[in-house]
């Protein structure tokens, strides 16, 4: 019984993974398709698509608006999100368990709710609908999820380092920025990760806010009525390629740094 | 990794001495205030919208009232709609878990002795994550259609009898649905694996406890708060869904859910007050259902 248990649990995580991987390289394969209008029938190799990715109409100014939007939402989230986590484990302030709350409930309200919402308070105050109002929500959205990420690595931060920093007679600010700060980043740089690949993967939030302004993801849904162009999967899986050499080459980099530590302790 | 989001805290120490300091409400308030602006507000102006009444003056203009009926009206007229979100959230969490959890207790504890094979394992999950939703979604629906290759599988196995298709199915889009949180179910679920000090279940094997008690008494308790992130990261994101069951991907009108309903009173029908009172229904609904489930362990814990 513990023997086939052991085996069964190979076979069957390894069907799951497959299972999650079969859309990925249906993708990925059909933005080499010589599809003529539509992308659903297998028409042979072409590398068309990828030379000429533009050639789709809107494609391209979709993809920039949504570099566009994940970037000035990400820094926003990012700087906003930091200060909250510091004061969370750092500071004793009234309040506390409102404010948890607050940045709990963004998190457990369905986007369509959260989308909703910021077009009916749109609406109401006259703002027109465009870049503008899909970087405002974004923005919102992600704060909670940097704080999240941000905080864990606060508290696991070690106090000596700041201290030790003081007693050399180091200024507040030379502490915070010389020490806390590069200890953070890494947490930092998880966190904006995070808000970006959130914010360029939105769609129901930013369909209730985005106006006559298209993003990547509004683009698809739109075109998924009269059949998606092969330009699409060629930018879908442009960003999957680039964002699975990341996070591989993180990997490696993470693994290597703690043998290192190893070998050095 | 944030996405074990709900999980991450749960066991986090924080520091023992807590400042009092002015410095705080500086770093508290660039964000709360925003989030105020942009969370609660909306919050509040749905709750104004869905209570407003049509203008008598100009056909397609509302103006502010105090509506009751239409929480009534479009209970009424859309309950099968709401059921049925969250019976297909419901399904598709359950469905997310019996594949999520084995997954997460293979990466989490069996790959513990092949570290690479963990990272590659992990990096898979989080992989769909990287690759647009809705195009994942499209391929599920190619995959599916009528000429596809599942169809005429199941046709030739005659499982599937002719004429019937798979798209715009309650299954197509419980399908769909468990498909596209997998990763959300998987990640808390192996955060909280991932810390479990084996000794435990050696422990539960010393005391002579056969391996089914040992997981359901030593490991499946401990795995507790990772399957609750997951449950919640899963149906709460499911119930408000309106991709999967929408018609151009894997639904039809017949499995249309509560976000399709008002996603097409908002921007379609320009109901705005059926809409407004209808995401209220929703997010009341979920905060009851949540807050239920969380009763134990509280927000602070949750994040």
């Amino acid at each position: 019984m513990r023997g086939f248990g052991k085996y069964a649990i190979w076979v069957y995580s390894a069907i799951a993974l497959t299972f999650l991987m079969i859309p990925i390289v249906y993708t990925i394969v059909f933005s080499f398709n010589d599809s003529r209008r539509t992308n659903i029938v297998w028409r042979g190799f072409t590398l068309d698509n990828w030379l000429n990715v533009c050639e789709a109409q809107g494609v391209c100014q979709a993809f920039a608006n949504s570099i566009l939007i994940g970037v000035v939402a990400t820094i926003l989230a990012t700087t906003l999100g930091t200060m909250i986590a510091i004061a969370l484990v750092r500071y004793r302030f009234r309040f506390r368990s409102a404010t948890t709350l607050l940045l709990f409930l963004p998190m457990a309200t369905p986007e369509v709710v959260l989308g909703a919402g910021l077009a009916a308070q749109f609406l109401q105050a006259g703002v027109p609908k465009g870049i503008g109002t899909i970087i405002l929500a974004h923005t919102m959205f992600c704060i909670s999820f940097v704080v999240v990420t941000v905080r864990a690595r606060v508290a696991s931060l070690d106090p000596a380092l700041e201290e030790a920093g003081r007693d050399l007679y180091g200024s507040p600010r030379a502490v915070f920025w010389r020490i806390t700060f590069p200890l953070l980043l890494p947490g930092i740089i998880a966190a904006a990760l995070l808000s970006f690949a959130l914010s360029f993967d939105d769609f129901i939030i930013t369909n209730f806010n985005r106006g006559a302004d298209v993003t990547f993801p509004s683009y698809v849904y739109t075109a998924a009525a009269r059949g998606i162009p092969a330009e699409a999967n060629v930018i879908a899986s442009g960003v999957f390629l680039l964002a699975i050499v990341l996070v591989v080459v993180s990997q490696v980099s993470a693994a290597a740094r703690r043998r290192r530590l190893a070998k050095a302790s | 990794m944030a996405f074990g989001a709900f999980a991450t805290a749960t066991t986090a120490a924080e520091p023992a001495a807590r400042r009092k300091s002015p410095i705080a409400l500086l770093l508290l308030l660039p964000g709360l205030f925003y989030l105020g602006l942009f969370f609660l507000v909306p919050l509040l102006s749905l709750v104004i919208t869905s209570l407003q009444e049509p203008d008598p003056l100009i056909f397609g203009q509302y103006q502010n009232a105090f509506r009751w009926e239409n929480y009534v009206t479009v209970l009424e007229q859309y309950w099968p709609q709401a059921v049925r979100s969250f019976g297909f959230a419901a399904v598709a969490t359950l469905c997310a878990l019996l594949i999520g959890f084995p997954l997460a207790y293979f990466i989490g504890i069996t790959l513990r002795r092949w570290p690479l094979l963990q990272a590659l394992a992990l990096v898979l999950v989080i992989a769909p994550f990287f690759i647009s939703f809705l195009l994942r979604t499209i391929a599920w629906k190619q995959i599916f259609s009528d000429e596809g290759p599942v169809v005429g599988f199941l046709q030739s196995l005659a499982i599937l009898p002719p004429g019937v298709a798979i798209t715009g199915s309650a299954f197509a889009v419980i399908f769909g649905l468990t498909y596209n949180f997998i990763p959300f179910m998987t990640l808390p679920i192996y955060t909280s694996l991932e810390r479990l000090d084996l000794r435990y279940v050696e422990a539960g094997g010393d005391l002579y406890a056969s391996p089914r008690s040992t997981f359901f008494r030593v490991t499946l308790p401990l795995a507790a708060p990772g399957i609750m992130s997951g449950t919640l990261l899963t149906f709460i994101p499911a119930a408000g869904d309106y991709i999967n069951a929408s018609r151009e991907f894997l639904g039809s009108t017949d499995t249309a859910m509560i976000g399709n309903v008002i996603e097409a009173n908002f921007l379609v029908l320009q109901n705005f007050p059926a809409a407004a009172a209808l995401s209220l229904v929703l997010m009341a609904a979920i905060l009851v259902l949540v807050s239920v489930y969380v009763k134990r362990s509280g927000t602070e814990d949750l994040l």
